[in-house]
C-alpha cells in the first residue's frame, strides 16, 4: 500500500510537483497519466527514494520513504524511465547482483529461473546486456523489479520498446501482478492505461487533474454532453434549425460521410436532453434523422481537455 | 555492501582497467626489482617501494574513476539508490573493492621479498611496513578518486581530477621550502606530507599517528562521498 501526501518538489524556482496526495490500495494498479514533464517520472522517484522530496510523505506498507528508507525500500520493485542495466554484466550475473543487492531470502536459482521464465528472457540468459535489443533489456529492467517479489511495483512506462505481441504479455503480466501487489504504472500510452489500470490519476504540470477509474472519469465528463446526428437535410438551415433548441451550446457540422445529409456534432448543456426536442423540430420540417448517438469522451479526449487546458477543469 | 563490493571487484576485469592497472604494478615493479635487486645484487627492497610509491599516487586514480561517475551516467544508480542498502554502504563497498584490487597489485612485492629469501635473509620488518604504508597511501587515493567520481558524470574528469590531487600530494613538501618563513604552512604541508609519513614506514615503522591518519582521511573522504549522493538527491 502507498499514502502519498502533500507530496512537493522544487528544482530552484520550478515547481516539478506541486502538493499532490493520493493512496494505492493493496490489490490495486494505479495508472500515471500526463504529458511530458507533468511529474510522473518525479513523482515515482519520489516514491522509491532515488529523489528527495521538498515537503510532503510517503509511506510504502507503513514505512516512511525518509524515516525508515530500508525497511520501505525493501517492499518496492522499481523499474525506472531507463532500465538500470550494467552493459558489461552478462543477464545472469546481473539479476543475481541484484538479487544479493535485495538482500532476497528466497530461493535463488528457483526464484531467479522463474523470473527469467515469466519475463522470457532465459534464451538470453548468458548474453551481456549490453548486446541486447531495447525489448530484451525492458524486460531484464522488469525482471530486476519483480526479484525479492516486493509487494509493491513501481513501473515507469514498462512496455517502451516492446513490439505488439511482447506488450500485450506484459499487460496481462501486470494485470495478473495487479491482484496481490500494490502496482502503480505511468505511461503515455492512454488506450494501455485504460486496459490495465484499476484507477487513474491524470497529472499535469505537476499536479494531480483527476483521480478515479476510467468509468467515473469518462461519465463525469459526459456531462459535457455531446450528441452526433445525421439529418437528411442541407447543412447550413439544419444547423441554424438545432443551435434554436433550448440548451444546445454549441453546433458543429461535420463531414458527411451520406450523399446529401449533414453530419453534426451538438453539445448540450448539463443535464439537458434534447432527443425529444429535436426529432419534433425535425418532423415539423419533414426533415429525416438518419441516426443520433451520444458520444461519451473517450480517455484520450478527458486526457485532451484536461491537460491541455490551461487551468485543468478538476482540481481536487 | 557485500553486493556492491563483488560487483565492483568482477567489473575491473570485465573491462581492461583492472588489467590495465595490475599490468603497469607488475611490469614496473618488476623491472625495478630486477634493476635494484637482481641486477645490482643487494636484498633490500626498499628502492622497490619508493618506486612502487609514485606509481601508486599516479595508477590508483584509474581504478576509482568510473565507481560513480559511471552510474550516474547509465542511469544504473537508480537500481543502487532504491535498493534496501544504506549509502554508506554502497560507497564502502566500491570503496573496498578497488582497494583489493589495487591490493592485490601491490602483493607482487611479496612475492619479490620470496624470492629474496631463497638467496639471502630479507628485513621482514621494513617490507611488512613498506606493505602496510602503501596500502595506507593507496586507501587515501582511491578514497579521494571516489569522492571526486560522485561528483561527475564522466570517468576522464574523475581521472584527471584525482591525478592532480595526486600530484599535488606528491609535491606538497615543496610547498613547505617555497614557504619557509611562514611557521604555520610549514607546519600544515608537514601535517598533511604523505611522503615523510609514508617515509616512517619505509624504514619499518609502523606508528600509530600515520595509522591514524590515513585511516581517519580515508574514513572522512568515504564520509564526504556519502554526504555528496545524498545532497544529490535534494536537488
Amino acid at each position: 500500500m502507498i499514502e502519498v501526501k502533500n507530496l512537493v518538489k522544487r528544482y530552484g524556482s520550478h515547481c516539478a510537483v506541486n502538493n499532490i496526495s493520493f493512496q494505492a490500495e493493496e490489490g490495486e494498479i494505479l495508472g500515471f497519466l500526463g504529458p511530458n514533464g507533468a511529474g510522473k517520472s518525479t513523482t515515482m522517484n519520489i516514491l522509491t527514494g532515488y529523489l528527495s522530496a521538498t515537503d510532503g510523505t510517503v509511506r510504502i506498507n507503513g514505512h516512511d520513504i525518509l524515516e525508515e528508507p530500508n525497511e520501505a525500500k525493501a517492499n518496492i520493485g522499481y523499474l525506472p524511465e531507463m532500465p538500470p542495466l550494467y552493459p558489461d554484466m552478462t543477464v545472469r550475473e546481473y539479476l543475481d547482483f541484484i538479487y544479493d543487492l535485495k538482500k532476497c531470502a528466497l530461493p535463488r536459482a528457483k526464484h531467479i529461473t522463474e523470473i527469467c521464465r515469466v519475463m522470457k528472457i532465459e534464451d538470453v540468459y548468458g548474453r551481456l546486456i549490453k548486446n541486447l535489443s531495447k525489448g530484451y533489456k525492458q524486460r531484464v529492467g522488469m525482471a530486476q523489479a519483480l526479484i525479492g517479489n516486493p509487494p509493491v511495483l513501481i513501473l515507469d512506462e514498462p512496455t517502451v520498446g516492446l513490439d505488439p505481441n511482447q506488450i500485450i504479455e506484459i499487460r496481462s503480466l501486470i494485470k495478473s501482478l495487479g491482484k496481490h501487489h500494490t502496482v502503480i504504472l505511468s505511461s503515455h500510452i492512454l488506450s494501455e492505461i485504460e486496459a490495465v489500470c484499476d484507477r487513474i490519476v491524470i497529472l499535469n504540470q505537476g499536479e494531480i487533474v483527476a483521480d478515479d477509474t476510467a468509468e467515473n472519469l469518462s461519465a463525469k465528463f459526459s456531462k459535457e454532453r455531446r450528441l452526433e446526428v445525421r439529418i437528411d437535410a442541407p447543412a447550413k438551415e439544419v444547423s441554424s434549425l438545432i443551435a434554436g433548441v433550448p440548451g444546445v451550446e454549441k453546433v458543429a457540422v461535420l463531414d458527411s460521410n451520406e450523399n446529401g445529409a449533414t453530419d453534426l456534432a451538438i453539445e448540450v448543456a448539463e443535464g439537458v436532453d434534447i432527443r425529444r426536442d429535436l426529432f419534433e423540430r425535425l418532423a415539423q420540417k419533414k426533415w429525416p434523422l438518419l441516426y443520433s448517438k451520444p458520444s461519451a469522451m473517450s480517455l484520450e479526449d478527458i486526457f485532451i481537455n484536461l491537460t491541455v487546458r490551461k487551468n485543468g477543469g478538476m482540481h481536487q | 555492501m557485500s553486493a556492491v563490493f563483488r560487483r565492483e571487484f568482477r567489473a575491473f576485469f570485465t573491462n581492461p582497467v583492472g588489467y590495465g592497472v595490475l599490468a603497469v604494478l607488475f611490469s614496473v615493479s618488476g623491472y625495478f626489482f630486477y634493476l635494484y635487486n637482481l641486477y645490482s645484487g643487494t636484498a633490500d627492497l626498499t628502492a622497490v617501494y619508493s618506486g612502487l610509491f609514485t606509481l601508486t599516487l599516479l595508477a590508483a586514480p584509474f581504478l576509482t574513476m568510473r565507481l560513480f561517475s559511471e552510474e550516474k551516467r547509465q542511469k544504473t544508480d537508480q537500481a543502487l539508490l532504491t535498493a534496501p542498502v544504506s549509502l554508506t554502504g554502497i560507497v564502502v563497498g566500491k570503496f573496498l573493492a578497488a582497494l583489493a584490487l589495487f591490493a592485490i597489485g601491490v602483493s607482487i612485492t611479496l612475492l619479490y621479498a620470496v624470492i629474496i629469501a631463497t638467496q639471502a635473509t630479507p628485513d621482514w620488518l621494513v617490507i611488512i611496513g613498506n606493505y602496510i604504508g602503501l596500502l595506507l597511501v593507496g586507501g587515501l587515493i582511491l578514497s579521494i578518486g571516489v569522492l571526486i567520481s560522485s561528483l561527475t558524470e564522466s570517468q576522464i574528469i574523475a581521472a584527471i581530477g584525482t591525478l592532480a590531487v595526486s600530484v599535488l600530494l606528491m609535491s606538497i613538501d615543496i610547498l613547505s621550502t617555497l614557504f619557509a618563513s611562514f611557521s604555520f604552512v610549514t607546519a600544515i604541508v608537514e601535517f598533511l606530507s604523505i611522503s615523510s609519513r609514508y617515509g616512517d614506514f619505509t624504514s619499518g615503522l609502523i606508528q600509530y599517528d600515520n595509522v591514524v591518519f590515513f585511516l581517519t582521511a580515508q574514513a572522512l573522504f568515504v564520509f564526504l562521498t556519502v554526504r555528496v549522493l545524498d545532497s544529490k538527491r535534494w536537488n
